[in-house]
């Protein structure tokens, strides 16, 4: 029996010895994720740093397919897994979501790096935005900066756990009601989370209350101003 | 352009005497600790115009805006060099006032200001009266504010410089997030709202390309320019660049590049930054050549300290800084295979060549990339044991006979001949013009590298040469290159000979640097082109300004014109030739 078969088979079934190597008995959870976890195939898409050595980790040295995961793929369409390498910016985290949106499902998120994870060392910059998770659902995070080939490959096989983990009756893609895409931000005097409306406008009123008052407590103080050059006069 | 006057062709920077040429225009700077001179803002281009034409200073290579807020002045700074006669820079300072600062723009007259006004212009807000496409460059229209102003603060603003006095008091990490409303790292201005906006950013960037469909008619058809998008996000651009490009039919009408998607606030972090801090920090710029990122700092701030640098670091620092320009060219060559078409298995030999390299930086400095190595006055660190027989083997045995084999493989390649040879071609003049470095420039017919022309640390005592071609096509550049991996490698040979034991670092290891008042910039020719470092200390521990000098931003400046008229498969290639790393593009 290959090692494949053993990995799959379920040991509580026995099979007749004569069909044994040409029969598995398996869960579907099992096989569903034994697929996906050994032909993840990531989107051929880098930021910044970390995407030399997300491609470091690609090429001969540290040689991502031996996992599995090196057909990458530079159209979101045929991709799912995204690998968020490097720092993310204002003015690029709207591509970024648009690329998440047009991921099929299942996929999944990897922040590679300080940046990615949690804006790193530019994370007081203006236009950097401090982690992905602000905007995407991240699966895992590699810590590094950057990270180096092998703890991207660890972060990988650690995706491949959580996917061994899963099962098709809870997973996120087969629930009702089919996932909603993320709204995108969207430039405006700076970057706008469109489901930060609400707060906007309640801040927008807030603001326009305490000028309001101000204007009140301001008001008695301009009477007598006004009325102190006739006294004088 | 005018030719300069024969006796002024070799004019070094110290013999010209402007303020007596032009005693109405300009006056010798006075400010202690600052060099050349101040321009009367209205004279600004008749001195410059006069720099590039009687004097021979054609070589625009960095505009920096400076923002002295207790002045209430904004100032630009402009460094001309003569690439015939080599040497050091000559300084001009312009000043305006901060409240609505307008300045003439050197456009007109040196194309290669127009990114770096354009930068001017976004980030400090200064009006460049005759810039032809006077818009924001690294952040989008309808940003609110000028952010490098030092009145600008950023929604995450704690102090005005670190080590921040509110972080981890008693133990507790507080969380900028936390503070801030939103979650993240934005403020709006006051009383905005979502009604009544609407958003405005791309339109300014598409009226600027051409929409008049009259371009070629072949056999009576009229055809029409169409105007695409290539990026921010496509394998080929290196990154997140984006490039807008109207076509007709297959040909390149326009091409604009469109950059800021990777824009970190390297200076703004800088000037918050204390000098030493800002040494990691300089690693992520081009994050190909980490080690020359290093040296061009430390040479800058050095110039302000007077900082000696024991004999044994400077000859660490240029082995680190070759074995950089060899991984850093041969890197670019496999990615430039990829751009032709060749996708990936050059690009995989060169990889193996330079994890060697890398293998080294993390035996020597403790990170395959980001090496953080060079310190005020040496390095950090020492060559651990067996390095140097691991060095001497890569330069004396592996890389030669990589590098020949290299040329064995491609450069009689038919494909590579034929994508390559005519292709693009940029004159020495234009290349001089827009400001164009390092190997491009040199691909033109300027003999000029810094190494030679301006030597700096103990660069003078290697024989080496410079490499030369000759149309500046694309074929050209990709043989400077090679040659310059095999100078490299000369150098490299010397220098392992040579190295002498020693100390490492002058002065005790000190986590602040004590910084005179003054200006500095320190530039190394880096194996993108001319990376220089402009520095301004008010004798505080953080610097006042720090601006970097990008070659890979200021080389794009030529990528518009030498894309025009070429076709669509061209613009990777061309692209390519120029060796971007967006992390310098946009800092």
């Amino acid at each position: 029996m290959s090692s494949i078969a053993k990995e799959l088979a379920n040991p509580d079934i026995k099979v007749p010895a004569e069909i044994e190597g040409n029969l598995i008995v398996t869960s579907i959870d099992k096989i569903y994720n034994w697929s996906r976890r050994n032909s993840l195939w990531p989107m051929l898409f880098g930021l910044a740093c970390c995407a030399i050595e997300m491609i470091c980790t690609a090429a001969a040295r540290f040689d991502l397919s031996r996992f599995g995961m090196e057909v990458m793929r530079p159209s979101a369409r045929q991709a799912d897994l995204m690998i968020v390498s490097g720092t993310v910016t204002k003015k690029m985290v709207p591509q970024i979501v648009r690329l998440y949106n047009q991921m099929p499902e299942p996929k999944y998120v990897m922040a590679m790096g300080a940046c990615a994870s949690g804006g790193g060392p530019f994370k007081d910059g203006y236009n950097v935005v401090s982690g992905i998770d602000k905007f995407l659902p991240v699966d895992v995070y590699v810590p590094g900066c950057p990270p180096t080939p092998q703890a991207l490959l660890h972060g990988l096989i650690t995706l491949q756990k959580k996917i061994d983990s899963q099962s098709i009756r809870t997973v996120r893609w087969y629930q009702p009601g089919a996932e909603e895409p993320i709204p995108v931000p969207i430039l405006g005097p700076d970057l706008i989370d469109p489901r930060h409306a609400g707060l906007l406008r309640q801040r927008a009123a807030e603001q326009a209350a305490l000028v309001e008052q101000a204007a009140l407590v301001a008001a008695p103080a301009v009477e007598p101003a006004a009325t102190e050059p006739p006294a004088a006069g | 352009m005018a030719t300069a006057e024969l006796s002024n062709l070799k004019l070094k920077a110290e013999d010209v005497k402007l303020h007596e040429a032009f005693p109405d225009a300009v006056s010798v700077e006075t400010r202690k600790g600052y060099s050349g001179y101040t321009v009367k803002p209205k004279h600004l281009v008749e001195v410059a115009t006069a720099l590039r034409d009687r004097y021979n200073f054609k070589f625009l290579s960095a505009a920096t805006p400076v923002h002295y807020l207790e002045q209430g002045q904004m100032e630009m700074v402009y460094h001309l060099y003569n690439l015939d006669a080599g040497g050091g820079a000559i300084v001009l300072h312009a000043q305006t006032s901060h409240d609505a600062p307008v300045l003439p723009s050197l456009t007109p007259i040196f194309p290669g200001a127009d990114f770096q006004e354009r930068e001017a212009w976004d980030l400090y807000g200064i009006k460049f009266t005759g810039h032809p496409n006077l818009r924001r460059i690294l952040m989008w229209e309808g940003f609110h504010g000028h952010p490098m102003r030092k009145d600008w603060k950023e929604a995450y603003f704690e102090q005005d410089s670190k080590p921040y006095d509110t972080r981890w008091p008693g133990g507790q990490v507080h969380r900028v997030e936390d503070k801030n409303p939103f979650g993240n790292n934005v403020a709006y201005p006051d009383g905005f709202t979502l009604e009544g906006w609407s958003e405005e950013s791309d339109r300014t960037m598409y009226d600027a390309m051409p929409v008049d469909g009259k371009g070629l008619t072949t056999e009576g058809m009229q055809t029409d320019y169409v105007t695409v998008n290539l990026g921010p996000q496509h394998p080929s651009t290196h990154g997140v660049l984006r490039l807008i490009v109207t076509l007709d039919g297959e040909t390149i009408v326009k091409l604009d590049p469109v950059m800021g998607y990777l824009h970190r606030n390297h200076e703004k972090i800088g000037e918050r930054n204390t000098f030493i801090q800002n040494i990691p920090f300089t690693d992520r710029l081009d994050y190909l050549t980490p080690m020359c990122n290093n040296h061009g700092y430390v040479m800058a701030v050095e110039k302000l300290m007077g900082a000696k640098v024991p004999e044994r670091a400077e000859y660490l620092r240029v082995i680190m800084d070759e074995f950089t320009r060899v991984a850093s060219h041969l890197w670019w060559i496999g990615f430039f295979l990829n751009d032709l078409g060749a996708f990936f298995t050059p690009a995989l030999y060169m990889m193996t060549e330079r994890e060697m390299i890398l293998d080294v930086f993390e035996a020597t400095a403790g990170s395959r990339m980001m090496v953080n190595y060079m310190r005020f006055g040496g390095v950090s660190r020492d060559l651990p044991p067996g390095a140097l027989e691991t060095l001497k083997e890569l330069a004396f045995e592996r890389l030669p006979r990589k590098i020949d084999e290299i040329e064995a493989y491609l450069t009689d390649n038919e494909i590579v001949r034929s994508r390559c040879i005519g292709v693009a071609a940029l004159s020495a003049a234009d290349a001089i013009g827009y400001s164009v470095s390092g190997p491009i420039l040199r691909a033109a017919g300027v003999p000029y590298d810094i190494r030679k022309a301006e030597p700096y640390g103990i660069y003078d005592r290697f024989d080496f040469n410079i490499a030369l071609g000759q149309t500046g096509d694309l074929f050209d550049r990709y043989k400077v290159r090679v040659f310059e991996a095999r100078e490299s490698v000369k150098i490299l040979q010397q220098a392992l000979t040579q190295l002498p034991e020693g100390e490492i670092l002058s002065g005790k290891q000190q986590y602040q640097a004590r910084v005179p008042a003054g200006e500095a910039y320190g530039r190394i020719e880096s194996p993108k082109g001319e990376l220089g470092f402009y520095t301004v200390s008010n004798g505080k521990p953080n610097p006042y300004r720090y601006h970097v000098r990008a070659p890979s931003f200021i080389n794009l400046t030529s990528l518009g014109k030498a894309c025009e008229g070429w076709k669509v498969a061209d613009v990777v290639a061309i692209l390519g030739s120029i060796d971007i790393v967006l992390g310098e593009v946009d800092r």
